[in-house]
C-alpha cells in the first residue's frame, strides 16, 4: 500500500493547499478530510467519490475490483445523461468470492475480467477501481493495468481510491489524480481552436449541462471536454489543449484544474451555472479568459449582448413565480457542494434562507455563504436526523431542499421537499434551470395535498367537535 | 431436478446480487427499537442505506463503524466499541445488530471475541441494550444468507432456553426476506383468524410500512418486540418460510425444543392448502369463512388467468428461495421456465426449481438467456435488459426502486397468489393483446 499512501498524502496536501481562507493548512486539512466517527455518521467512501467523479465518462467500461458490496449495492443509481454511448451504465465488477481471496486469485481474475470486457464490449478504455478489500490484500492494480494496457493495446486506467482512505470528497480528488496521471495529455486533438474550453466537475445530471451548452455554442465557444458529464474518453485524453477551464462550483476537480494550469498553462476559474447572476458571471469569465489567451476580443462584446438578452427573458418568466415564492422559508441540506450557488439563486427570487449546511463545501464557499447570509447561525455542519427534524419545525421552514438521503426527514415532518442532489429528475442549470427550479419549488410548496395530510384523523377531531 | 451451473466469467456484468450485510441489516430492521450497525468502512453502509431507502421510500436507521485506514491496519475493535457506545448514548436502541463486512472479515478479525469483550467491559453502560452479531462477509452469500444469519443470531442470543410453559395458542413464524410488508400482515391476520397468536420474526410490517410516527425516531419502530423473542420458547409450533429460514428454525428448536415445519413457498394453491391445513391442525379450529372465500376467489382467478399463462416462456433471476417461489408457481399455472439465474449456488431450494438448469450469475447472463422469453421476472435492475430485448418485465424482490408500493403488494396465500396471477396476466395482455377484434 505504500504507493497508495504516497498518493493520498499528495491529495491531502492538495486539499490543504487550496487557496483562500485565513486559516492555517492544519485547520483546512481538518475541514476537508475530517474522519467519520464510528456510530454517528454515514457518508460515501473514497471509492464512491472516485466512481461518481469518473463514471459519467460514457464510452468507458468501469470495472470495480471488489467483493460484491461495493458495486452490487451501488450501481445504476445516478442520473447523469449521455448523448451517445451507454456503456458506462453497464456495471462491471470482479465480484470476488472467498475462494478468490483465500487462494490469492484476485489479480489473475482482474486481468481475465479486463480481457472479457475488452472482447465483449469494445470499450474506448477500461477504468479499474481498487476498493477496501483488494487494497488490503495487496493487489497491485497499477501493475495489472499496465500489463493489460500493453497486451491489449487499450488504455486500462488504475483508479486507486479504496473506501477506507477517506471520504467521498477525497475520492473525487483521487479520481482527478488518476486522470492526470494516466489519461489527460495522452492524445493530441485534431483541430485545436482558440475558443476551446474544459468544464470540470460538471456531471450533466438530468442532462442539465445541455441547457448551458447552447449558450456557449451561440458564442462560438467549444467545449472540448466536459469532465465527467457526457464525456468521451478521447475528449478527456486531449483536454490538455483547451485554452481555458471552468470548475463547476464543487470541490471535485479544483485540484485537477490547478495541476492542468501548472502543466499546460490552462487558466481556470471556479464558477457556477446555478442562478441567473451565477450563469452570467460564468459566461463572462469564460470569455475573459479566452480573450486573454488570444481569442478575438469581440467575444467579450458578444457575451455581454447574450447575457443581457437572456437575463431579460428569464426575469420576465420568473415574475410569475415571485409573488408565490417571495418570503417563503427554505432549509438547505445539500451535503454542501452546491450550497453557495443554490443559496444565491434562491435569494434572487426572493426566498428566505433559514439554514444551510456547508458540510462538504470548500473554505471559500463557506465564506461566500456566510457573507451572503450575513448571519452565522444559519450555517451548520452536518446534523443528525433528529436535529434536522427539529430545526425544520423550529425555523418554520416552508420547504427543505436536500438529497434523497434526508428526504424522509422533511416528509415525515409533513413538509414539502425538493431533491437537488444527484437523484433529482429536473435540470436546474443555466437560465432555463432557474425557471425550472422556481417552478418545482412552487409546485412543492403549493401542492393542495399538504393541508390534507396535516388534517387530524376523524377520531381525533371528534373530541374537538 | 435442476442442475446448478456455476459462474465461469471473471467479470460480473450488471450484478443481480445485493450484499450479505445488507440482508442482515434488513432483518435487524424487523426488530423493534433496533439499529443495524455495519462493521466496516463507511462506504458500505452508505451504499446499503441508499439502496434500502430507494426501495422502501422510507427513512432507514443504519450505522457504520467507519473503519478508516488506521483501523484497517490495526483492527477494528476500538471503532466497534466506540460505535456501540455512541449509538447507545444517543439513541438508546433496544438492540444493536452488528453485521460484519468484507473489510473486517478479510482481515480475519475475531469480531465475535471483540463483541464479547465489549459486552463484558461495558456491561453497565449497555444495560437495556442487546448487542447481537451476524458474520456476513460480502464475498460470500447475498441478501438471503445475510437475512438468515441475522435471524439465527437474534434467536441464539435472546431466546431463553429454559423449559417453560407452552401456550397452545402461540406460534412462531419465521418469514424469509422475500415476503413483503403486505405478506406479513396477511400472514398475521390469517393466523389470528384461526384464533392463534403469532410471533413473527423478523416483522418488517410495523417498521417499514410507511406509517408516520409523531416524533423523529432514530431507531426502528414496530417490529418484533425483544420480549416476544425471549419468549419464543413458549410457542407451540414454529413455521419457517423459505429454505433459508431452516437455519434459524433449527436454532430455535435446538435451544427451546419448539418443533418447526418448513414451507418452501406460500404462493400457489397447493402450498397454501398445506399451510391452511397446518393452521387448522395447530389451532384445532375450522377454517374461517374469509379464508374459504379467498380460496374460491383464487380458483376463479386460476380459471380466468391460465389462458394467458399456459405455454409462456419465463426468464427469471432472483435469490434462491424467491426463484423457487415464483418458478414453482408459474409452472403450476402452465408456464415454462426458459431461464433461471440466481445469486449463490449453495441453497437446497435450487434443486427444486422446475427448470433444466439454474445458472449462478448476473443480469447479463439473464439477458443472454432471455431473448426469446415472453416475460422477464427480476428486480428493478432488470429494466435495462428488458428494454434492450423488448421483453416485458415483472418486478419482484429487491431492490425495487422504480415502482411505488412494492411493499404493499401481496404475493402469498390465496389472496396473494390471486394478485400475482392478475399481475402476470395483465403484463402479458398489455404486451400481447389477445385476439385482435376482427375488423
Ligand atoms: S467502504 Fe470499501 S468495501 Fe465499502 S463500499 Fe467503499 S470501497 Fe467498498
Amino acid at each position: 500500500m505504500s504507493s497508495l499512501n504516497a498518493k493520498n498524502k499528495d491529495a491531502f496536501h492538495e486539499l490543504a493547499s487550496e487557496k483562500s481562507g485565513s486559516k492555517g493548512p492544519k485547520a483546512r486539512l481538518r475541514n476537508c478530510a475530517r474522519p467519520m466517527a464510528p456510530g454517528t455518521a454515514v457518508g460515501g467512501c473514497a471509492f464512491d467519490g472516485a466512481k461518481v467523479a469518473l463514471q459519467p465518462i460514457t464510452d468507458v467500461a468501469h470495472l470495480i475490483h471488489a467483493p460484491l458490496a461495493c458495486e452490487g449495492n451501488s450501481w445504476d443509481n445516478r442520473g447523469a445523461a449521455s448523448s451517445g454511448p451507454t456503456l458506462w451504465r453497464t456495471s462491471f465488477t470482479t465480484d470476488l468470492t472467498e475462494i478468490d481471496i483465500v487462494m490469492g486469485h484476485s489479480e489473475r481474475k482482474l486481468f481475465k475480467a479486463i480481457r472479457e470486457i475488452k472482447d465483449g464490449y469494445a470499450p474506448a478504455a477500461i477504468f479499474v477501481y481498487s476498493t477496501c478489500v483488494t487494497a488490503m490484500i495487496g493487489d497491485d492494480i497499477d501493475v495489472v493495468c499496465k500489463r493489460a494496457t500493453d497486451e491489449f493495446a487499450l488504455p486500462v486506467v488504475p483508479v486507486n481510491a479504496p473506501g477506507f482512505v477517506g471520504s467521498k470528497n477525497l475520492g473525487n480528488k483521487l479520481a482527478g489524480e488518476a486522470l492526470l496521471k494516466h489519461v489527460i495529455g495522452t492524445v493530441e486533438p485534431d483541430e485545436p481552436g482558440l475558443c476551446d474550453i474544459n468544464i470540470l466537475g460538471e456531471f450533466n445530471l438530468s442532462g442539465e449541462f445541455w441547457q448551458v451548452k447552447p449558450l456557449l455554442d451561440k458564442l462560438g465557444v467549444r467545449v472540448r471536454a466536459c469532465i465527467p458529464g457526457d464525456a468521451r474518453y478521447l475528449q478527456v485524453a486531449s483536454a490538455h489543449r483547451s485554452r481555458a477551464a471552468m470548475t463547476v462550483c464543487s470541490t471535485a476537480f479544483v485540484a485537477l484544474a490547478r495541476k492542468m494550469q501548472e502543466r499546460w498553462d490552462i487558466p481556470f476559474f471556479e464558477g457556477s451555472f446555478y442562478g441567473i447572476s451565477g450563469t452570467s458571471e460564468a459566461l463572462r469569465r469564460i470569455a475573459d479568459l479566452l480573450v486573454k489567451k488570444g481569442a478575438d476580443p469581440s467575444l467579450l462584446h458578444r457575451t455581454e449582448i447574450l447575457v443581457a438578452e437572456e437575463e431579460e427573458k428569464v426575469w420576465k418568466r420568473l415574475e410569475a413565480y415571485r409573488p408565490r415564492l417571495e418570503g417563503k422559508r427554505v432549509l438547505l441540506n445539500t451535503g454542501g457542494v452546491k450550497s453557495w450557488s443554490v443559496v444565491h439563486a434562491l435569494m434572487e427570487i426572493g426566498m428566505e434562507i433559514v439554514g444551510t449546511s456547508v458540510k462538504k463545501s470548500t473554505l471559500e464557499d463557506r465564506e461566500r455563504v456566510k457573507q451572503t447570509l450575513k448571519e452565522e447561525n444559519l450555517v451548520f455542519e452536518s446534523m443528525s436526523p433528529r436535529e434536522l427534524f427539529s430545526l425544520l419545525l423550529e425555523r418554520k421552514a416552508d420547504i427543505m431542499l436536500s438529497g434523497g438521503r434526508t428526504q424522509y426527514i422533511a416528509l415525515k415532518a409533513k413538509l414539502p421537499w425538493l431533491d437537488i442532489n444527484q437523484e433529482r429528475h429536473h435540470a436546474y442549470a443555466g437560465y432555463e434551470g432557474m425557471v425550472q427550479l422556481a417552478r418545482q419549488i412552487d409546485l412543492a410548496i403549493h401542492n393542495p395535498m399538504w393541508p390534507q395530510v396535516r388534517e387530524p384523523a376523524p377520531w381525533e377531531q371528534a373530541l374537538v367537535v | 431436478m435442476a442442475r446448478v451451473v456455476s459462474q465461469t466469467k471473471s467479470a460480473a456484468v450488471n450484478p443481480l446480487k445485493s450484499s450479505q450485510p445488507l440482508g442482515a441489516a434488513f432483518a435487524f430492521l424487523g426488530v423493534d427499537g433496533a439499529i443495524p450497525l455495519l462493521h466496516g468502512s463507511q462506504g458500505c453502509t452508505s451504499f446499503a442505506l441508499a439502496l434500502l431507502v430507494r426501495h422502501f421510500n422510507e427513512a432507514i436507521p443504519l450505522q457504520t463503524t467507519a473503519m478508516n485506514e488506521a483501523a484497517i491496519i490495526v483492527g477494528g475493535a476500538d471503532r466497534l466499541e466506540e460505535a456501540i457506545l455512541s449509538l447507545k448514548a444517543r439513541t438508546r436502541p433496544r438492540l444493536i445488530g452488528i453485521c460484519t463486512t468484507a473489510s473486517v472479515e478479510a482481515r480475519d478479525e475475531d469480531v465475535a471475541g471483540d463483541v464479547e469483550n465489549i459486552k463484558r467491559k461495558r456491561a453497565i453502560e449497555l444495560v437495556g441494550t442487546e448487542v447481537v452479531l451476524a458474520n456476513t462477509p460480502d464475498f460470500d452469500g447475498a441478501i438471503e444468507e445475510g437475512w438468515s444469519k441475522a435471524v439465527t443470531a437474534v434467536i441464539e442470543a435472546l431466546a431463553r432456553p429454559d423449559k417453560q410453559y407452552r401456550n397452545p395458542r402461540k406460534i412462531a413464524i419465521l418469514p424469509g426476506w422475500n415476503l413483503t410488508v403486505a405478506d406479513i400482515e396477511h400472514l398475521r391476520e390469517t393466523a389470528v383468524s384461526f384464533g392463534l397468536d403469532p410471533v413473527i420474526l423478523p416483522d418488517v410490517s410495523g417498521a417499514l410500512d410507511g406509517s408516520i410516527p409523531e416524533d423523529w425516531m432514530p431507531t426502528t419502530y414496530g417490529g418484533t418486540k425483544l420480549e416476544e423473542i425471549r419468549d419464543l420458547g413458549a410457542t407451540m409450533q414454529c413455521i419457517a418460510i423459505g429454505e433459508h429460514m431452516r437455519r434459524p428454525a433449527e436454532a430455535l428448536q435446538r435451544l427451546t425444543g419448539v418443533p418447526y415445519v418448513l414451507f418452501r413457498s406460500l404462493t400457489g394453491l397447493e402450498n397454501v392448502d398445506r399451510f391452511i391445513r397446518l393452521l387448522a391442525a395447530v389451532s384445532c379450529k375450522q377454517t374461517p369463512l374469509n379464508v374459504r372465500r379467498n380460496r374460491m376467489q383464487l380458483q376463479d382467478a386460476m380459471l380466468d388467468g391460465h389462458f394467458h399463462m399456459a405455454g409462456k416462456k419465463i426468464a427469471i433471476a432472483s435469490e434462491p428461495d424467491q426463484l423457487f417461489q415464483f418458478s414453482d408457481f408459474f409452472t403450476a399455472m402452465g408456464a415454462e421456465i426458459a431461464a433461471a439465474v440466481t445469486t449463490t449456488g449453495t441453497s437446497k431450494a435450487l434443486e427444486m426449481v422446475p427448470a433444466k438448469t439454474v445458472k449462478v450469475g448476473d443480469l447479463s447472463d439473464l439477458e443472454s438467456l432471455a431473448a426469446t422469453a415472453d416475460l422477464i421476472v427480476t428486480h428493478s435492475h432488470g429494466r435495462e435488459a428488458a428494454r434492450r430485448l423488448g421483453v416485458p418485465l415483472m418486478r419482484v424482490g429487491f431492490p425495487m426502486f422504480d415502482r411505488f408500493g412494492s411493499q404493499h403488494k401481496l404475493t402469498i396465500l390465496y389472496r396473494g397468489t390471486r394478485d400475482v396471477i392478475f399481475d402476470f396476466a395483465n403484463i402479458i395482455q398489455a404486451n400481447h393483446p389477445p385476439n385482435p377484434w376482427p375488423t
